[in-house]
């Protein structure tokens, strides 16, 4: 049998990672500039929308990152609810800021296409209401994890609401099937995108970008929420420990 | 009109394509800057901290 413990300990996740991140850096950096100077200059206007198209190349890759960034919060909640693995509790820590931020620049972003294309920067409908309802749970995530005093009861806390707020997401993708909207619907589904090459090829280079950025950072804050639990228990250990004198022979 | 000129123009879209692309490069760059800070920061104290402890030790 194998054994998940093993699988996925933090020191053979701290190897693989430091080999996957310099790949994530690169195809990051490569991604980014291969996907902007599409989106930018190599891409046509669009009949109806001239040049303000361009503003989809960040906005919809944005979207889909806050839609898939949370359904792996919610995973790695599960996991971390029901087996209590470290990883998984790390991984959940360490990713809602990146995906709070995609889900930030999706409404930013959608609300400087809405000013000329809709007239509007906001209205409060199905589609944009669910995703500032996304928004407020990943806030509302980070808020109550840091809302204990105990680590562990806050991480605990904050699992469940990852888990509840999880039924939103069906929503934010259904919404604009479901009620009537300003937004229109889903041009890429299965059966074949509604979209033309040209404009389809700077969207899945920015969608590609989007998840090497979140690799690389989310690698960056993992290891940095590795090392704040080695720190935790170096100072439990140096707390017990008879000799340790808190301020003296602190390096100057 | 220089292509640079009606290249930054955006087809009189300038107004809401550039802010657009400038809070994705504020947003996406200062999460990797901050992301880098709080990994310096927390490797230096528990540098600091297991330099403390074998020092302790020692005395």
């Amino acid at each position: 049998m194998i054994d998940l413990a093993t699988f996925a300990n933090p020191a053979r996740f701290s190897r693989i990672a430091g080999r996957v991140f310099p790949w994530a850096v690169g195809a990051t950096a490569v991604l980014m500039a291969a996907g902007l100077y599409f989106a930018l200059f190599a891409s046509p206007p669009d009949y109806q929308q001239g040049e303000s198209v361009r503003i989809m190349y960040v906005h919809v890759p944005a979207a889909w990152m806050a839609l898939s960034s949370y359904t792996l919060l919610a995973v790695a909640s599960a996991v971390a609810l029901v087996w209590r693995h470290l990883l998984a509790d790390v991984v959940a820590r360490a990713m809602a800021p990146i995906g709070a931020c995609f889900t930030f620049l999706c409404l930013v972003t959608g609300s400087l296409w809405g000013k000329p294309m809709w007239g509007t920067f906001w209205v409060w409908d199905a589609r944009l209401t669910s995703v500032l309802v996304l928004f407020f749970l990943y806030l509302g995530y980070l808020a109550l994890q840091n809302a204990f005093d105990d680590p562990a009861r806050g991480l605990r806390a904050s699992a469940i609401l990852a888990l509840v707020g999880f039924v939103n997401v069906p929503i934010i993708k259904f919404s604009v099937d479901w009620w009537n909207t300003l937004h229109q619907p889903a041009s890429i589904k299965l059966g074949g995108p509604a979209i033309d090459a040209s404009m389809l090829v700077p969207l899945i280079l920015m969608t590609l970008a989007f998840e090497a950025y979140f690799v690389t950072v989310l690698l960056l804050r993992m290891r940095t929420e590795l090392v704040r639990g080695k720190l935790r228990s170096a100072r439990l250990r140096a707390a017990e420990a008879d000799e340790y004198l808190p301020n003296i022979g602190k390096p100057a | 009109m220089s292509p640079l000129s009606e290249f930054l123009a955006m087809g009189g879209y300038a107004l809401f394509v550039w802010p657009a692309m400038a809070m994705v490069a504020v947003v996406l760059g200062g999460l990797l800057f901050e992301s880098l800070r709080q990994l310096r920061s927390a490797e230096a104290d528990l540098a600091a901290v297991e330099d403390r402890a074998r020092n302790g030790s020692r005395r």
